[in-house]
């Protein structure tokens, strides 16, 4: 198993070398450049920055420039916050941005499955209808609605809450509830009908027939088996929650990188997207990473040879 | 790198409480969004203006009324014939870490910002001093520049010609000196908390991206005993909205910028703690000379006269933006007597609409021969709705509108090189109260600006003069007429003059409103 791992962080080198190639051209193809702003700069003034900057080299050369520095584990400069490196800013972000994703997955896995398993057992019921009424509403209504609509409810009207900042453990309620508001509903479903399905296989029938109690037979039996569709949902997932999100970042007013993926690209801001860019592509191939061997772990018919 | 991102996720994930002495005066302060920097020389946003204001003291300051003060200068003489300025400095202006604030230290300053490894994105507001342009294209060595040292206590600045609007320049935050000493030995990390050496009413305590700007005050200050606020939170807001709520919520105690589409309803909820103010701004669509269309005067004017301003006003822009019938915004200084109005602007609009189909018919265009424009435009909602009122308004003359959207980068590097449009929008705040400073942008060699491609000599040889002139009120008569012919040709049609936007809570005293839209924290207190 620790060989297959080591072979597929490996692989995973030339898929990044790709993405971080591809990402490169694809910003610069875009009209404009970091210093194209509502004030138009002096041409002079405007040449000075580009050398400063390398912008006046041929886009292949700035290309190899970027690759060297990023051998040596330098993300460069930031073209528009200029007192930081690309490392400072993500190093400062994105501890923020883990804490808020990594409990909203918490608090969406826990109420999710426990939403989901309930429904699963009461099929058709009332509390199975519930259950899936709330799911639509989470999935359907957007983090951009829920967001302000959470402040301005919790915050402003009872002031139970801080309307939004980043100042105390009580700043990450509402963010948190609002990320993990349609992870629990995607969750929910997913397990209600997984839960389903392995209640009527064999396995459990025959659980059932050997007069196991029906608590031990869900538990031990069924959910492990229900569990496996949520853990391949929870790879990306996880990756884009714990990347930080723009939206609940810039109506809650936090210091997470997720800002920084669109503001970035908005302002050609040329190293800070790529090094979103990297972040999440390493996320993502972590977290892929970690399914495959969770599912070698709940699974006995899968084998990592 | 994965070491510089791990350390900061182990040590970091702990949230800091901002629990701060009972007693100390915090003023939390919502800002327009991060600065991109704190290195004066390479500021460029108004978010960054507020921030140095604070930290940092010219030769001359803006009091809470945007009123020229001493600042480290007590006074100041010019020679007669306007070239040189000799200023006296105060002898108890000192930096935050004790030492004197000297005219060397000025002298290292302007040239600085005129080094061009500096990359300083406003050097050129500082071009009048001699020298400067030259040093700033590396044409010249910095010691050369027309700024000296007579003395510790007495700068000298030359100009290459009379400047009436000189000292307005040097409150721009370009004129702001750096701690020599700080910048010598840190390099651009001087703008760091743990290196930053100013010389304001205040000294930055920390800087978080996205989160705040901590501040508190300067015991070295030589006003530090009428400082009645001890400590700063700025908040970057780059969701207006969420500066409004967090107001109501009582966590912020003044916005610099609002929703537009919120302030009727916050004007019923909150009433006068809403500000709405003539700011130094004028809203417009230039015109590309260069095609064929628009060369044509008739057409421009015609364009022009038939919009509505005041439904764009009151209406798009929900009363947050006054109609313009000329490009310099009333109450601007050194404009005895006010602007140049276009000469239709007390016309009912009736009867420009008449007027505007005439003139469209004689440059042969009309509903049996539509002329279609390709107008520009920077994503928003406002930039959108007005356009789309606009391009309504138009439909009598025989004019179809292809709108083409771009976002901001693109667009003004569209404006600034390909030129790809008939009509686009763009807007233009002052740097310095003056008119100049908005009759230049379309001067025949301004590159940078002039994105009407407008070249009329006579228009330049007026501009010319204004700047050899330097009694302020011929001076002023010159500008008009320049106005005059620009109302005439019409290279830019304006639209709307801008407004500040804020809210103030009524427990924060000293914020006046002012065309400068200048609040320096120094001149405001708190009362509970």
């Amino acid at each position: 198993m620790l060989g297959y791992a080591v072979r597929r962080l490996l692989g995973a080198i030339p898929t990044l070398f790709l993405i971080i190639t591809f990402a490169f051209f694809l910003m610069r193809v875009a009209p404009g450049g970091p210093f194209d702003r509502e004030r138009t700069l002096e041409a002079k003034v405007l040449e000075n920055l580009n050398r400063v900057f390398h912008l006046d080299k041929p886009v292949w050369e700035q290309y190899f420039y970027y690759l060297g520095n990023l051998a040596r584990g330098d993300l460069g400069p930031s073209f528009i916050y200029r007192d930081f490196s690309v490392q400072q800013l993500l190093g400062n972000g994105l501890p923020v941005s883990i804490q808020l994703g990594g409990l909203a997955l918490l608090v969406a896995l826990l109420i999710g499955c426990l939403l989901g398993t309930v429904a699963a057992l009461r099929q058709n019921s009332w509390v199975d209808y519930s259950v899936i009424a709330v799911a639509t509403f989470g999935i359907t209504v957007p983090n951009f609605v829920v967001a302000p609509l959470l402040s301005l409810i919790f915050g402003v009207w009872f002031s139970l809450l801080p309307a939004g900042g980043w100042n105390s453990p009580e700043s990450l309620v509402l963010p948190v509830i609002t990320l993990a508001l349609p992870q629990v509903a995607i969750i929910a479903r997913l397990i209600r009908g997984s839960t389903i399905e392995a209640l009527r296989s064999d396995h459990v029938r025959t659980a059932r027939a050997y007069g196991l109690p029906t608590r031990m037979i869900v538990v031990v039996h069924a959910l492990r088996a229900a569990c496996l569709p949520v853990i391949s949902y929870l790879g990306p997932a996880a990756a884009a929650l714990l990347t930080g999100s723009v939206v609940v970042e810039t109506i809650f007013g936090l210091p997470g990188i997720g800002r920084y993926f669109v503001q970035g690209a908005l302002n050609r801001d040329y190293t800070l997207v790529m090094g979103t860019v990297i972040i999440i592509a390493v996320f993502v191939v972590i977290f892929n990473l970690i399914v495959d061997l969770l599912y070698a772990a709940l699974d006995p018919r899968v084998r990592y040879d | 790198m994965l070491k510089s991102l791990v350390r900061p996720l182990l040590a970091g994930t702990i949230l800091v409480s901002s629990a701060m002495a009972a007693s100390a005066v915090t003023y939390v302060r919502g800002n327009d969004g991060d600065p991109e920097t704190l290195d004066q020389h390479k500021t460029s946003l108004v978010a960054e203006a507020h921030l140095m204001r604070d930290l940092y003291e010219g030769l001359v300051v803006y009091d809470a009324g945007a009123k020229i003060i001493p600042g480290v200068a007590e006074e100041w003489s010019v020679s007669d014939d306007g070239t040189v300025y000799t200023f006296n400095l105060r002898d108890d202006a000192k930096w935050s870490n004790g030492d004197p604030v000297v005219a060397e230290d000025f002298v290292f300053s302007l040239r600085r910002i005129m080094m061009p490894d500096t990359g300083a994105k406003y050097a050129n507001i500082l071009y009048p001093i001699k020298n400067a342009e030259a040093i700033n294209k590396g044409e010249m060595e910095p010691d050369q520049m027309g700024v000296k040292a007579v003395d510790d206590r007495t700068l000298e600045i030359t100009l290459e010609q009379p400047t009436p609007f000189f000292l307005e320049l040097l409150t721009h935050q370009t004129g702001l000196p750096v701690n020599p000493g700080a910048v010598e030995e840190h390099g651009t990390d001087f703008v760091q908390p743990e290196n930053i050496v100013t010389n304001g009413a205040y000294k930055l305590v920390s800087f978080t991206p996205g989160d705040k700007i901590v501040m508190e005050k300067n015991e070295n200050f030589h006003e530090a005993d009428s400082v009645q606020i001890d400590r700063i939170e700025y908040i970057p807001f780059e969701d207006r909205a969420t500066c409004v709520r967090r107001f109501e919520a009582g966590e912020v105690m003044s916005c610099s910028d609002l929703p537009t589409e919120q302030i009727k309803s916050m004007k019923e909820r909150l009433g006068d703690q809403v500000r709405i103010s003539p700011y130094l701004g004028t809203y417009y669509y230039a015109l590309n000379m260069k095609r064929e269309a628009m060369s044509d005067p008739k057409v421009r004017q015609a364009l022009s006269m038939v919009i509505d301003r005041q439904f764009l006003g009151d209406e798009i822009w929900a009363g947050a933006m006054l109609p313009a019938y000329s490009l310099v915004p009333p109450g601007i200084g050194n404009y005895e007597g006010g602007g140049s109005e276009a000469d239709w602007a007390e016309m009912s609009l009736l009867d420009r609409e008449d007027k505007a189909i005439e003139l469209m018919e004689e440059a042969g265009y009309g509903s049996d021969n539509p002329l279609t424009v390709e107008l520009a435009y920077n994503n928003s909602e406002n930039h959108k709705n007005t356009a789309t009122a606009i391009a309504d308004m138009w439909k009598p003359l025989g004019v179809n509108v292809d709108f083409n959207v771009r976002d901001l980068s693109a667009h003004y590097a569209n404006l600034r090189d390909e030129k790809d449009f008939d009509v686009a929008r763009a807007g233009w705040i002052g740097d310095y109260s003056d008119p100049q400073n908005f009759l230049f942008l379309v001067e025949s060699d301004n590159t940078g600006f002039n994105y009407a491609q407008y070249e009329n000599p006579e228009y330049d040889a007026l501009m010319d003069k204004a700047a050899a002139e330097s009694d302020l009120v011929k001076r002023a008569d010159i500008l008009r007429e320049a106005e005059a012919m620009f109302m005439a040709d019409m290279p830019y049609i304006p639209l709307l003059f801008y407004s500040s936007l804020s809210l103030v809570s009524p427990k924060l005293n000293g914020w006046e409103d002012n065309i400068q839209n200048v609040h320096g924290t120094r001149f405001m207190s708190i009362s509970e």
